[in-house]
């Protein structure tokens, strides 16, 4: 009997009609109208121009720095954070599945919401982070409004409402390690650090890609944090690649908007697939 | 031995002292500025309100002709429609991906899987969205947010896949059952696991997402709960009692949904991501 005859290929064709039509085709045909100035009904082939303009103007590509530095802070505070946070949860404490509900929570919460609290709370006359900073002696810090700060205190909220996920990827990820070992290394008389060093760290390695690679992603297009908080100022300072995409599109230039989108696709895929590929390969050995 | 367990106390308070000025606050600030009256919520202190203004909420609900309601209807019809669809398109086709392996469906599942990385592009999709007539409909928002979780899906669902028997969809065939009803009454009811993941993740998703409401829904009358935040971010600027009480009508429902479900999101969302 031949089993594929079981498995109808007309199964796949809702979801393949539905992908293609909202998603595929418009990725392919977003690489011809990058190289148009257009405005839904006509379009103008205009070369490469778009994309001159993107790389000249540095309200431009300025977008694309910021958003490698979120992305990669982002990334990197979470998978080192969330471990931390883990290992603790993991521990005996008996206050362990409050403090995951507690920690986890925030993911649950829209970007929007926790955009709108925290810009209150960095609120640079009256915000409580302030007030706090002013009652242990610092002075008080102009959070969203300073150009060379506001990104890292976006990047900071991103991580409060981020590192939950994360803690509860690496707790599956300990949860399946073999009590075996642990019990191998308290006969051998190993120390709280080198059980970490030398079985959790190692072992927890494929709980600890997916989140590099989740939460890397998600940095990279990341859109409604930073629009709720700052809407890409002061000046351009905050502006990532999906906000350059937006400004444009609402200031009337779908031309430079879509050229603004394909670079943010190719750049995506350009990180994100060979790191992948490593962090599989590596993970096999 | 009495050592670790001082250890331990000490690790449970400074737990909770690290979580409650972390991760509560943030929450206990946001409701009782929601319930304070404007000009003291104005000062964004973390005190007791002076008189608890409960009628911010009325206010919130009342504002431009119960916007709110009608965007609350809008979020719930959007966010079961797309998962209702969700289920029944990637159940479907997940089953059908994982069972024949054949180079053909080795190819479609790495297209759709282009899907979980890179983003879509947003004005081509609008696009056609206009030639369809959908654009700014609640059914083409529909559409743009199962297209979007799609690959997902799928991946959640193939994956499953793995771990039901094929022996009785081959007994099922041999004893005539046609292929409609051995997916309908035999595999899907064994999905259940994973379509309660499925349920939840999406529906979190759809209803937070601001970003694909803010391209594809523009316009009042289509608003979704998250655009009217939004809305009131600009017009509300001076009044954040409101601004609050809509922060925290609109983070209910999840909390809600957290307070049922929780184990099973928690579980959900660490399966789903460690098995991408």
């Amino acid at each position: 009997m031949n089993k594929n005859k079981i498995y109808s290929m007309w199964f796949l064709i809702p979801s393949i009609v539905i992908f293609s039509i909202f998603f595929l085709i418009p990725l392919v045909s977003s690489l011809f109208y990058s190289l148009t100035v257009w405005d839904f009904k006509n379009f103008t082939f205009v070369g490469l121009d778009n994309f001159k303009q993107y790389f000249s103007q540095k309200s431009l590509y300025g977008s694309i720095k910021n958003t490698l530095i979120y992305a990669f802070l982002t990334s990197g505070s979470k998978v080192v954070l969330a471990f931390i946070i883990a290992v603790l949860l993991t521990s005996k404490i008996k206050t362990k599945d409050f403090l995951r509900s507690i920690v986890f929570f925030p993911n649950l919460v829209s970007s929007l919401a926790v955009g709108v609290t925290f810009a209150a709370l960095m609120h640079p006359t009256k915000g409580l982070f302030n007030l706090v900073l002013e009652g242990i002696g610092l002075g008080r810090i102009d959070w969203l409004g300073n150009p060379n700060l506001a990104l890292y205190s976006v990047i900071l909220t991103d991580v409060w409402k981020g590192v939950g996920i994360a803690t509860v990827i690496y707790i599956a990820g300990i949860q399946c390690i073999d009590k075996g070992y642990y019990e191998a290394a308290d006969i051998d008389g190993a120390n709280g650090w080198q059980r970490l060093k030398c079985i959790t760290i190692p072992l927890v390695r494929p709980a600890m890609n997916s989140i590099i690679i989740l939460s890397l992603i998600g940095g990279l297009r990341s859109f409604d944090l930073i629009w709720s908080m700052t809407g890409g100022g002061p000046g351009f300072a905050t502006d990532v690649m999906a906000s350059v995409v937006y400004k444009q599109y609402a200031a009337g230039y779908y031309g430079l908007s879509t050229a603004g989108n394909v670079i943010m696709l190719v750049l995506i895929a350009a990180i994100a697939y060979p790191l992948q590929r490593y962090l599989l390969s590596k993970e096999e050995q | 031995m009495s050592k670790r367990k001082r250890l331990l106390i000490i690790g449970d308070i400074v737990g909770i002292l690290a979580a409650f000025f972390i991760f509560i606050v943030p929450f206990v600030f946001m409701l009782l500025n929601s319930l304070k009256e404007r000009r003291e919520a104005n000062l964004l202190r973390l005190n007791l309100p002076e008189v608890f203004a409960w009628e911010n909420y009325g206010e919130v609900f009342r504002h431009s002709n119960y916007l709110l309601l009608t965007a609350f209807k809008n979020s719930m019809l959007i966010t079961a429609g797309s998962v209702i669809v969700l289920i029944i398109t990637c159940s479907m086709a997940g089953y059908v991906l994982q069972r024949r392996r054949q180079k053909i469906t080795s190819i479609i599942n790495s297209l759709i899987m282009i899907g979980l990385m890179i983003p879509p592009a947003i004005l081509p999709t609008i696009f056609i969205m206009q030639d369809l007539h959908i654009y700014k409909t609640i059914f083409g928002m529909i559409m743009v947010e199962v297209a979007l979780q799609t690959p997902f899906t799928v991946m959640l669902y193939r994956g499953f896949m793995n771990s039901v028997p094929i022996e009785l969809e081959e007994a099922g065939y041999i004893d005539g059952c046609t292929r409609a009803r051995l997916y309908g009454s035999i595999v899907f009811p064994l999905l259940k696991p994973v379509t309660a993941t499925v349920i939840i993740l999406n529906a979190v998703n759809v209803f937070n997402d601001f970003m694909n409401p803010l391209y594809f829904l523009p316009g009042a009358k289509n608003a979704t709960v998250q655009l009217t935040l939004y809305n009131f971010m600009g017009q509300f600027q001076s009044s954040y009692n409101l601004l609050f009480a809509d922060v925290i009508v609109i983070t209910v429902p999840m909390l809600v949904l957290f307070i049922i479900f929780n184990k099973k999101i928690v579980e959900g969302m660490s399966a789903g991501a460690v098995k991408g």
